[in-house]
């Protein structure tokens, strides 16, 4: 394919090729966006690489929209430069950064056919009508939406309008692409799908950098290389997605990240060196995956609700005793909650005895020290 | 309010019929039966004539029709371009000047027309501004006089107007003068058509300020009609009135046609 003919000075002229073989990078150095006096983004310093999705979640409220829509060019940083590549995008229009964007509503616009939607971008950049033909027919290709082309944005579903959003973005062969919450308005079947065709796509275009809003924390674990949690404006972790939903390095991630179960303790003995340290909870002697805990310090054990079991087997070393409260039959999952020594711990099991306890009952807990983690007991993060 | 029974419902139907009958259509019957009245000494017309049609017709009718038409074109394109303009600008303001200015358009509104049409003819009335006695004159009394809603109706489309469009436009590449043209005025042309619609039949309608500022030779239908009726000719006048309503229509329904083809609703 050839690059795209632009009238004005334009950065998206990037060719198919590269778009599939190197993404740009987003670095943020020390941004931070402010109305006011009001900071909503305290100084961020972040990279995305080339081709990799990094997901941005967090509550509402916590700056990763701002962030979002600083890279996009609609949020002017209060301090602090923002780079697109080499490319140093601070202060250049949204229309020169060379992005693609899809929106939470997919703002497709109504006036225009599905083709008109998706050839909106190579037109406004006077990309020659052959290449916009070819361009148009791909990306609706790409996206399973090549026979709708005709249509208008009212004749179609949720799912394929934001279908079309996203050809509407791939077309200008973007060198990032930014997602706002883009399946938040759909029904959760037809996210769930949406969420197997993003990572399909980035499979298909594996050179293509993403930024990902949202506040799913399904959407992030499945999509995202990379997961940066936001927090009152702040990063509060950033990391690879497993490591950080298996090593959470504060509260506010472990609980952000899969609700994982708490558990205070104190460090009996700092880890060895494969990595395993000994905590006391109550009378209960516990291995966990240590760092640098020093023996006596407070600490908490995380546990996720999936890796509790209600039966002991060679690897569930660790146990813990707690009174069942609640009892949550979903289908394939049955959540159980259990009163810890006044700690509400859960658990999510596939399978249960034959017979389950009833609520009051004193029920033992089993878990693998390979599957948890502890982290510092700081009420701040 | 749901009313369930039936008796509930009739009761409303019959005070809504009532108040419309009263207030909308009794008024416009009443000047419909005189256009047509061959003379009218009780309750209703003795007989029915066209023949005020046709002495209005003959007379400066047609004139008047066509001054009206092009005063309320010239003037509502106007304000419509200013209007949207001034709606597009002030979106990118502060919220304390987006306010004051927003008033300022609107002060037109609240003044009573006449004293509109004299503070004009005073200021126009001199050189360099001579405009007395010219149509613009005419045009610029009607201008200033509907823009206010103009302004007013293109600001509340814009304000329904999900910025995630222009948004998502320039993240595309689009410059703000394509975004212009090709999302954002297209998005708004339910409004600007409603917009220049109320212009065009409020310019129709007008007679304060026109009957100020008037140059001989361009005696707009409101100003005919006063004239008609001020000599006592009630039945000419109300010939003239129906040709005015008619007009009005005529255009209002047009411009209703364009707006759902353009929206495709």
């Amino acid at each position: 394919m050839s690059a795209v003919a632009f009238t004005g000075p334009s950065v998206m002229d990037i060719d198919a090729a590269k778009i599939r073989g190197a993404g740009s990078n987003v670095h943020f150095d020390k941004v931070s966006v402010a109305y006011g006096a009001h900071v909503v983004l305290h100084p961020l310093t972040l990279d995305i690489a080339p081709g990799e999705i990094l997901a941005m979640i967090g509550p509402s409220g916590s700056g990763k929209t701002t962030a979002l829509r600083a890279v996009a060019g609609f949020v002017r940083p209060a301090s602090g430069r923002i780079r697109i590549g080499a490319t140093d995008v601070t202060d250049l229009p949204p229309y020169e950064r060379g992005l693609g964007m899809v929106v939470q509503n997919y703002a497709l616009f109504p006036h225009m056919r599905v083709e008109d939607n998706v050839a909106f971008g190579l037109r406004a950049q006077g990309a020659n009508k052959a290449l916009i033909s070819e361009r148009v027919k791909d990306a609706l290709a790409t996206v399973g939406m090549a026979t709708f082309a005709r249509r208008y944005p009212r004749e179609l579903s949720g799912g394929q309008q934001q279908r079309v959003a996203i050809a509407r973005a791939l077309a200008v062969r973007p060198r990032v692409l930014l997602l706002d919450e883009p399946l938040s308005a759909l029904d959760a079947q037809i996210r769930r799908n949406m969420v197997e065709e993003i990572a399909r796509l980035h499979r298909s275009l594996p050179g293509l950098t993403i930024l990902y809003v949202t506040h799913d924390q399904t959407e992030a674990l499945t999509l995202a290389d990379k997961i940066a949690i936001m927090r009152d404006g702040r990063v509060c972790s950033h990391g690879p997605t497993t490591e950080l939903y298996r090593r959470p390095p504060n509260r506010f991630t472990a609980e952000f990240l899969g609700r994982a179960n708490l558990l205070p303790v104190t460090v009996a003995e700092a880890a060895g060196p494969k990595g395993f340290a000994t905590a006391r909870h109550g009378d209960a002697v516990l291995t966990g995956a240590g760092r640098d805990e020093k023996a006596g310090d407070k600490s908490l054990l995380c546990i996720r609700p999936q890796h509790l079991s209600l039966t002991a087997d060679s690897e569930h070393t660790n146990r813990i005793v707690g009174t069942l409260s609640e009892v949550h039959w979903q289908g394939e999952l049955t959540h159980l909650v259990l009163d810890v020594d006044g700690t509400p711990v859960r658990v999510s099991a596939t399978k249960l005895p034959v017979a389950l306890p009833e609520p009051g009952a004193k029920v033992p807990l089993f878990f693998a020290p390979a599957d948890t983690s502890l982290l510092p007991e700081d009420a701040s993060v | 309010m749901l009313v369930w029974s039936r008796s509930g419902r009739l009761v409303i139907w019959v005070i809504f019929a009532l108040i419309f009958g009263v207030l909308f259509l009794a008024p416009l019957a009443v000047i419909l039966l005189s256009s047509l009245a061959d003379q009218w000494n009780g309750v209703l017309p003795n007989g029915l004539t066209t023949e005020h049609y046709a002495d209005v017709a003959k007379g400066a009718a047609w004139n008047a029709v066509k001054a009206s038409l092009v005063t309320g074109f010239a003037a509502s394109a106007l304000a419509l371009v200013s209007g949207t303009w001034a709606a597009l600008s002030l979106r990118l303001q502060g919220p304390a000047l987006k306010r004051l200015l927003g008033l300022l358009f609107f002060i037109p509104s609240a003044v009573p027309s006449v004293s509109v049409g004299l503070g004009l003819l005073v200021a126009f009335s001199h050189p360099p501004l001579l405009l007395n006695g010219t149509i613009a004159i005419v045009m610029i009394a009607h201008f200033v006089l509907i823009s206010a809603f103009t302004f007013g109706n293109v600001s509340a489309g814009l304000a329904r107007l999900s910025p995630d469009f222009e948004q998502v436009a320039s993240s595309l590449g689009a410059r703000p003068a394509y975004r212009l043209r090709h999302v954002t005025l297209p998005l708004l042309a339910p409004y600007l058509v409603a917009a220049f619609g109320l212009s065009f039949a409020l310019s129709m309608g007008e007679l304060g300020a026109t009957v100020m500022v008037y140059p001989p030779g361009w005696v707009t239908l409101p100003v005919s009609i006063f004239s008609l009726t001020d000599r006592g000719d009630i039945f000419a006048g109300a010939a003239l009135t129906m040709i005015l309503v008619a007009a009005t229509l005529v255009l209002l329904l047009g411009l209703e046609r364009i707006t759902k083809r353009a929206t495709g609703s």
